[in-house]
């Protein structure tokens, strides 16, 4: 009995032993030497590793930070945002430069309401596939098909379909502008943008590039290319190009915002708390 | 032009017969012959642990997928009842009915829905429900009825052993094959062929399994991988120590004519769920649910082993599917 | 003679070849047609015509934009119209030429008569020019351009000719009606094939399902050297080119590899009946064939008809949409694409236009996988669909990729077979489109 006991007691230890001296041989050899940065950084990125920052994960982007300190300014965890990067900063010994909150926007006001569905589309719920088939349930060739695909890699759960509409919402409370939706929109429809000051901003929700009369036949509220807008605010910031109306962020929203938004005849402008306004 | 709004989808634009639902009726279509033989050499408790065997079983579905896990609710698509048809068909005829509802709970419970339901459970879950129940209540599980003629009495019936378990029984106490044979100990191969022997109540007779498996033969619910090399291989296997020594391994007519060989071979392997995708994978399946079923009824502790062989070896199927490819055209 | 067929995956549709027994008809010339400007796989066409010209029939309207791109002639004569774009096949918007038709005055060059010619004057090279400036694509659906098999890349050798008369659609029958009709003009395209890429032997595969035609080549191929009528056992996808190879030669086509590395070019019998009025007669592709049918049409019927004329006209003159029509489908059944408007005109590769009720058509709810391996089964390339749902629905698009989602051809197999409904194809293609993005990306 005794026999037994030592020699399962040295068996083991045995065993103990070899395994500890061939994982200590191979800490030593396959040492990777990785500057402790790394994990700091990236202990403080928030771990969604959706790549909106344009580096596959946090870890791909914290690495990218910490062996590129030259090039801190280029780097941007939208996620994460200004704090976020501030803390990095702090890490890296750098100075953050401020950047404008953003989140996404659907460029398409085409709800069933709006674009009333003609056709019906059965089979796999996806909107690349329905793309590649058919211009969409209401004949438009740009319009959001409501399929989902956006909400589908929203990794925040900041988008969902609405059931009357058919048309995705974007919740402002969780997007992080990682800019998901924008790549996996089959048809573009969603832009980053600033959020504007004081949360103010205007946008054409409209991709159309038919003439006015083709638009309008599919979606009532489609961009018709009439350059009324670009009457109200003439530079560079509203312009018409192949029949469809663009308005980039900088324009003036605290003063124009609501005329913009009054000139469309089809109601393709839409205004986030900005009041329509007859001037 | 009609009201109608027209319809895009991908192509194909038609679709073919076949259901999950009418696979599944199919396959219990084909187990009527086995359960008509039961009723007649087992009389009403053969009907008695069938019905709460399925009941059971189609209950257990319903309530797990509308309560616990909040989903559509598919019983309708047959494959609990199917399940618990199986589980039945393992059971003895005298199965005391509390005991039959505790191997449902756990066919549906344990082996399909914490997998997530049809389609994603690993092992057999008739079968997992019958090993439960074998290790569980072993005394229950190894006695069985005499088979009687058309007997519809409610009185308890005579018990006795199986075949396999005579086999087992007599060798290890030194007597061979030979002098079973003569003392009538074992039954005829006339008599295993046509189910009038002791045994769970679906398995007894060859002839009426067989006739079912021509039947899903015909419907190509099955294809002819699995059972072929299933038991030929048993034949093969058991053949060889037969042979070899005819006095102390029983003839490889006698292997797959009683015990649970026929059930296994069509039905039980044959799960779709659990067995490997391709024709090639199919065979090596097969073949391993020989070769571990005649090794269990040579060596292991139970008398029968062919519900042992086919869950170790639905173990083995997602490797199987990984190590035999289908075969692309155009590539040697 | 044996029949011969493909060993690899393969199902049996329901026939369903409803208007088998209705002779072609010529239909009507339509008051405007709409010709589309991309009808072929390759570089759309690029337009020779503008507003107000005078066209012929035949008179070339847009010339080829490409090596893998062809040339398309007017079907009416007539005035051009405005540049302008209706929804096409692909359901967006294409741009069109629009010819009012005035009369049916036809080019002078083409002999209009219906008289056999079967003495092949022409050279190789010559005959390969011909069928390219005629704009000849492949007629059985996938409008490639035919041209391009005549020219035999380096270092290949032509062996053999194959002529498709599969039709293993269901509800299909131009390419049956044309056999049986223009039997003999198919017979003299499949010599001037053969000639034109060097070759003494042609096979013309033709399923038993149309026993009719089969007896009726075989008599008369007798009249012809070198050309044999290969009956074929019925089974979808047969008429898809590397199962028609298989079954008629053995020989299995790799993935990537064209059919005339093996020695073998495969045309389908509307194109070489194409051919054959292209080199004998000088006529451009401007007609063809169309199926128009369904369960509940009141005529099914074959009819030859001038390319871009409205699908309307000829759903009317087959008795006009079923009341209950819920999907127009042009080809076939198995591959045919959704239409969204009965506008939509015709083009070179409308080999069909089935009317399908709801109940024709219709999916049953999607249910789970029972790992049942029946869409591998079916599979005629031993592919694993089963697989590629699985890797779409996790969006895995690299392991897809591994998966060889990108060699399958589409035929509809396994999404017919599927037990649980899985729309398999769908994902198939919704893979493929990913693949391509990644593949773009990765160029960058």
């Amino acid at each position: 009995m005794n026999d037994l006991f030592i020699y399962s007691v040295l068996t083991l230890s045995g065993i103990g032993a070899v395994a500890a001296s061939i994982l200590f041989v191979a800490s030593k050899k396959f040492k990777v030497f990785e500057d402790p940065k790394i994990d700091e950084v990236e202990e403080e990125l928030p771990s969604a590793n959706c790549g909106a920052c344009g580096f596959p994960g946090c870890r791909g982007f914290a690495e990218a930070i910490v062996n590129n300190p030259d090039d801190f300014d280029s780097f941007n965890c939208p996620v994460g945002g200004n704090d976020v990067m501030k803390k990095v900063a702090a890490i890296m010994g750098k100075e953050a430069t401020e950047k404008e909150p953003t989140i996404a926007v659907l460029k398409c006001n085409g709800s069933r309401q709006n674009a009333p569905q003609k056709i019906i589309y059965s089979g796999e719920q996806n909107c690349a596939l329905s793309h590649s088939m058919f211009s969409g349930e209401s004949g438009c060739p740009s319009g959001c098909l409501g399929l989902g695909d956006c909400v589908d890699v929203c990794n925040f759960g900041a988008l969902y379909i609405d059931e009357e509409t058919w048309l995705p919402v974007v919740d402002e409370e969780k997007c992080t502008s990682c800019g998901a939706c924008v790549n996996v929109c089959p048809r573009g429809l969603f832009e980053i943008m600033p959020r504007g000051k004081d949360n103010k901003r205007i946008y054409v929700a409209c991709m159309n590039t038919q003439k006015g009369a083709a638009a309008k036949k599919n979606c009532k509220v489609a961009c018709i290319g009439c350059m009324k807008c670009t009457k109200v605010y003439e530079t560079d910031s509203v312009k018409v190009t192949n029949f469809c109306s663009y308005i980039s962020p900088d324009v003036d929203v605290e003063n124009y915002g609501s005329a913009i938004i009054a000139s469309c005849p089809t109601k393709a402008i839409l205004g986030v708390n900005v009041e329509e306004q007859k001037v | 032009m009609s009201s109608q709004m027209l319809t895009i989808s991908s192509s194909p634009h038609v679709n073919g017969e076949q259901t999950t639902q009418n696979i599944m009726f199919g396959v219990i279509i084909a187990l009527l012959p086995a359960l008509m033989v039961a009723v007649i050499f087992f009389g009403i408790g053969a009907i008695k642990v069938t019905v709460a065997a399925v009941a059971t079983c189609v209950l257990f579905e319903y309530l797990i997928q509308k309560y616990m896990m909040k989903s559509t609710v598919a019983i309708t698509d047959g494959s609990a009842a199917l399940s618990g048809l199986l589980l039945a068909f393992n059971l003895p005829s005298n199965f005391p009915i509390w005991m039959v509802v505790a191997g449902s709970l756990v066919t549906i419970g344990i082996a399909k829905m914490s997998f997530g339901g049809l389609g994603k459970n690993p092992f057999n879950p008739a079968l997992v429900g019958r090993v439960f129940l074998l290790v569980s209540f072993p005394v229950h599980m190894t006695n069985w009825p005499v088979p009687k003629w058309l007997d519809f009495s409610f009185a308890d019936s005579a018990t006795g052993a199986t075949a396999l378990s005579v086999l087992k029984e007599g060798l290890a106490n030194g007597q061979s094959v030979g002098e079973m044979q003569k003392l009538m100990e074992l039954p005829s191969h006339i008599s295993l062929f046509l189910g009038q022997v002791g045994g769970s109540l679906g398995e007894v007779s060859a002839v009426a399994l067989l006739l079912g498996g021509i039947y899903l033969l015909y419907k190509e619910i099955i294809t002819w991988h699995i059972p072929v090399s299933f038991l030929a291989s048993v034949v093969v296997i058991s053949g060889a120590f037969w042979l070899f020594d005819s006095q102390q391994y029983a003839d490889p007519i006698f292997h797959i004519v009683s015990g649970g060989i026929m059930l296994g071979a069509i039905f039980m392997a044959t799960d779709m769920v659990t067995s490997p995708m391709t024709p090639k994978g199919q065979i090596i399946f097969g073949i391993g649910c020989g070769l571990l079923t005649v090794i269990i009824r040579m060596y292991g502790g139970y008398p029968e082993g062919v519900s042992f062989a086919i869950l170790i070896m639905n173990a083995c199927v997602p490797l199987i599917d990984k190590m035999v490819p289908a075969k692309r055209f155009g590539v040697k | 003679m044996k029949t011969k067929t493909f060993t690899m995956g393969g199902i049996h549709p329901a026939d369903n070849k409803l208007s088998a027994d209705k002779p072609i008809e010529e239909l009507e010339i339509p008051i405007e047609v709409q010709i589309p400007i991309a009808q072929h796989i390759g570089a759309p066409a690029k337009p020779v015509v503008k507003k107000g010209d005078k066209v012929k029939v035949g008179t070339l309207i847009a010339e080829a934009g490409g090596f893998i791109s062809a040339n398309i002639h007017s079907s009416v004569s007539g005035t051009v119209g405005i540049a302008k774009e209706i929804v096409g096949t692909s359901g967006y918007l294409e741009k069109v030429i629009s010819i009012k038709v005035e009369g049916d005055e036809w080019e002078e060059s083409i002999i209009k008569s219906d008289e056999l010619k079967k003495e092949i004057t022409l050279s190789p090279d010559e005959i390969q020019a011909k069928v390219k400036e005629a704009g000849i694509v492949g007629l059985g659906g996938a409008t490639f351009p035919s041209h391009v098999k005549f020219a035999i890349p380096e270092g290949c050798k032509a062996e053999m000719v194959l002529i498709n008369g599969v039709e293993c659609e269901p509800y299909l029958t131009a390419d049956h009606r044309l056999m049986l009709e223009k039997g003999e003009e198919i017979l003299v395209g499949t010599s001037i094939a053969m000639k034109a890429l060097g070759v003494d032997k042609g096979v013309i595969g033709i399923e038993e399902n149309k026993p009719d035609a089969i007896k009726h080549l075989t008599k008369l191929a007798e009249n012809y050297s070198g050309i044999l009528i290969q009956p074929l056992k019925v089974q979808y996808p047969q008429g898809g080119e590397k199962q028609l190879i298989k079954s008629i030669t053995g020989k299995e086509v790799t993935a990537g590899a064209l059919p005339i590395h093996y020695g073998l070019a495969v045309f389908n019998v509307g194109t070489i009946f194409a051919v054959y009025e292209a080199v004998q007669k000088n006529k451009p592709l401007i007609d063809r064939i169309v199926t128009v049918t369904g369960k509940n049409v009141s005529k099914p019927s074959n009819y030859k008809v001038r390319i871009g004329t409205p699908l309307k006209e000829l759903i009317e003159k087959a008795g006009g949409v079923p009341e209950n029509t819920a999907k127009i489908v042009s080809g076939g059944p198995m591959m045919g694409k959704a239409l969204t408007s009965t506008e939509i005109p015709a083009t070179k590769g409308t080999s069909g236009v089935l009317l399908f009720s709801e109940k024709d058509t219709k999916r049953a709810d999607e249910t789970a996988c029972i790992r049942c391996g029946k869409c591998s089964t079916v599979c005629c390339l031993g592919l694993q669909p089963f697989l590629f749902a699985a890797l779409v629905r996790k969006r895995n698009w690299e392991k897809l990729e591994e998966a060889h989602v990108m060699d399958c051809l589409e035929c509809g197999s396994c999404s017919y077979t599927c037990p649980a409904n899985l729309p398999l194809v769908d994902l198939i293609k919704l893979g493929k489109i990913e693949i391509k993005k990644l593949r773009e990306a990765r160029k960058k």
